[in-house]
């Protein structure tokens, strides 16, 4: 079966959908217009340069240049996640290399395991793999990076008294923050936990819909899905576990003081 | 030094617990303690006094380095308490705070708190010993099994002393313990205070706005304004015979307190 192909005219046709919701960002005041004009045309920029990086990079097939533009994927999600984190009492110097390797890691460990372990990727650095496999592993990670980030940021502030008072019993700093540690894990990996609960029921995924729309066979769009669903969880697992462990030092000296709060 | 030669100064032991030399403490462009020299008496029951800002609080955190100076040297028994290693210092120099924060789950999880922390370093308080401290800080066994969040506040700061005293303290921190307390609470805390460190003879160093607390309880009282030490000495001379107008201004001002 062949797609049905979509003609730059039927784009713009979908392209007034827009109007529905710009229409109701005039009529209620909701002052919406300028985000929903800016965003559907970058969406389309953005995607159509994607695509056409996508067909030079299927063309010229180098492993290095599929490298740089994971590189690229990471950077970007890493300044994404680092950023919109507000004043705290941790280093914020920190934050945009903890997230870096927590992406870098968490991402990078789950593509390897899953291009090598399951889907038994040829070339190993096949990019029509690669690339939106490792897209989709690197914005869960971003956003697990960022979730963490707010949360530890925001269980130390509000736990200071709590942190105090067992360093003073002869706490080491992480028993000292083990509730706010355990807290800012579980509200980044709790969107993956949720989604693996609704995924088919509630949701029916972007990838999966993709696939079938572009004419895959549905059963293995489902097998697809399903290994996108667990390798997403376990870059979740892999990259909050690294950025609220290598947060959580940045609050403490190294004399196992808790530092004081950010001037304001 | 073992803990029972540390509350028992023998002949030749020095009479002093902290000796504090030229210390400053600043917080960005603030400077809370401005150049204090101090030697606290071991076994004492030193009574930090002045007005509110005076830097009470950050002299108190200094002494177990929740927090360091800026600059100037801490000593505890002789010995820079940035020498000590951080844990143990902590647990011989027991801090309680203004604010009692309560950890999750009973009074008798809080006062096993410090042995969940340091499985070897610190033993496990038996049913015996939890009744025991309690009663030190003034509460009867029946309050062991109690959710620690629903006590009330002057049972909270009761059971916070408590907790700090299962590290079998050397010297116990306390900042304005009775701050929150009923005045008739806040008699029967200090009365507990004071027979605490007369049976154990445990060093004490409070922090109190009440100065008839100071009167009655203190052996040794430093009085702090602006970030400096304006007076300190024993107790008696400084509250009945204060050399300086200001702690004089501050005491009159202080008779009419409710306590
Ligand atoms: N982290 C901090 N940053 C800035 N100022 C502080 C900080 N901690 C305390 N201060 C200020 O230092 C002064 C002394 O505070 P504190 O030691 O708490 O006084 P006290 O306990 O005698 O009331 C106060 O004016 C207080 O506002
Ligand atoms: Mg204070």
């Amino acid at each position: 079966m062949h797609p049905f192909e979509i003609s730059w005219l039927r784009l713009m046709a979908a392209a007034a959908l827009v109007l529905i919701a710009l229409a109701l960002s005039l009529w209620q005041k909701l002052g919406l217009e300028k985000g929903l004009v800016v965003g559907a045309i970058r969406a389309t920029v953005q995607l159509v340069a994607v695509g056409y990086v996508l067909v030079w990079l299927f063309d010229v097939d180098r492993w290095y240049l599929v490298l740089a533009v994971l590189a690229v994927m990471v950077i970007v999600a890493t300044l994404t996640a680092a950023r919109r984190q507000s004043k705290s009492s941790g280093d914020r110097r920190a934050i945009v290399p903890i997230a870096g390797v927590a992406i870098l890691v968490g991402a990078g460990l789950t593509l390897a395991y899953v291009t090598t372990v399951v889907v038994h990727v040829s070339p190993w650095y096949n990019p029509r793999y690669l690339i939106p496999l490792f897209g989709m592993i690197v914005a869960n990670s971003m956003n697990a990076a960022a979730l963490a980030l707010e949360r530890l940021q925001s269980e130390m502030e509000a736990r200071r008294g709590e942190v105090e008072a067992y360093l003073a019993l002869g706490a080491t700093p992480g028993q000292a923050c083990a509730e706010a540690t355990r807290r800012a894990t579980v509200a980044a990996m709790i969107p993956a936990v949720n989604a693996l609960a609704v995924v088919g029921v509630v949701s029916l995924p972007g990838m999966m819909t993709g696939q079938i729309l572009a004419g895959a066979d549905p059963a293995l769009a489902v097998r697809y899905q399903l290994v996108v669903m667990f390798m997403l969880t376990a870059a979740t697992a892999i990259t909050a576990a690294i950025t609220v462990q290598a947060y959580r030092r940045t609050f403490f000296t190294p004399a196992a003081q808790l530092k004081p709060r950010a001037p304001s | 030094m073992s803990a029972a030669e540390a509350r028992a100064p023998g002949p030749a032991e020095p009479v002093t617990a902290f000796r504090l030399r030229d210390v400053r403490q600043v917080r960005g462009v603030r400077t809370l303690l401005d150049g204090i020299s101090l030697d606290l008496p071991r076994g004492g029951f030193t009574a930090l006094i002045g007005p509110s800002g005076a830097g009470k609080t950050s002299l108190l955190r200094l002494l177990n380095r929740l927090d360091d100076p800026a600059s100037g040297t801490v000593e505890l028994f002789g010995r820079a308490v940035a020498e000590y290693r951080i844990r143990e210092l902590r647990r011989r120099v027991g801090y309680v705070f203004q604010t009692p924060v309560m950890f999750a789950g009973t009074a008798r999880d809080n006062l096993e708190a410090a042995h969940r922390l340091a499985k070897t370093e610190v033993p496990a308080v038996g049913d015996a010993r939890i009744a025991a401290l309690l009663e030190l800080a003034g509460l009867d066994a029946s309050y062991a099994d109690r959710p620690a969040a629903d006590l009330s506040g002057g049972e909270k700061h009761r059971v916070s002393i408590a907790r700090a005293l299962t590290t079998n303290p050397d010297v116990l921190l306390l900042d304005e313990p009775t701050a929150a307390l009923d005045p008739e609470v806040a008699d029967r805390l200090m009365h507990t205070l004071a027979q605490l460190r007369e049976t154990t003879g445990i060093t004490m160093v409070m922090v109190t706005h009440r100065l008839r607390e100071a009167r009655v309880a203190a052996t040794y009282v430093v009085m702090l304004e602006a970030g400096r030490v304006v007076e300190a000495g024993e107790a008696a001379t400084v509250m009945h015979d204060a050399t300086h107008a200001r702690t004089r201004a501050f005491l009159q001002a202080g008779e009419g307190d409710a306590a």
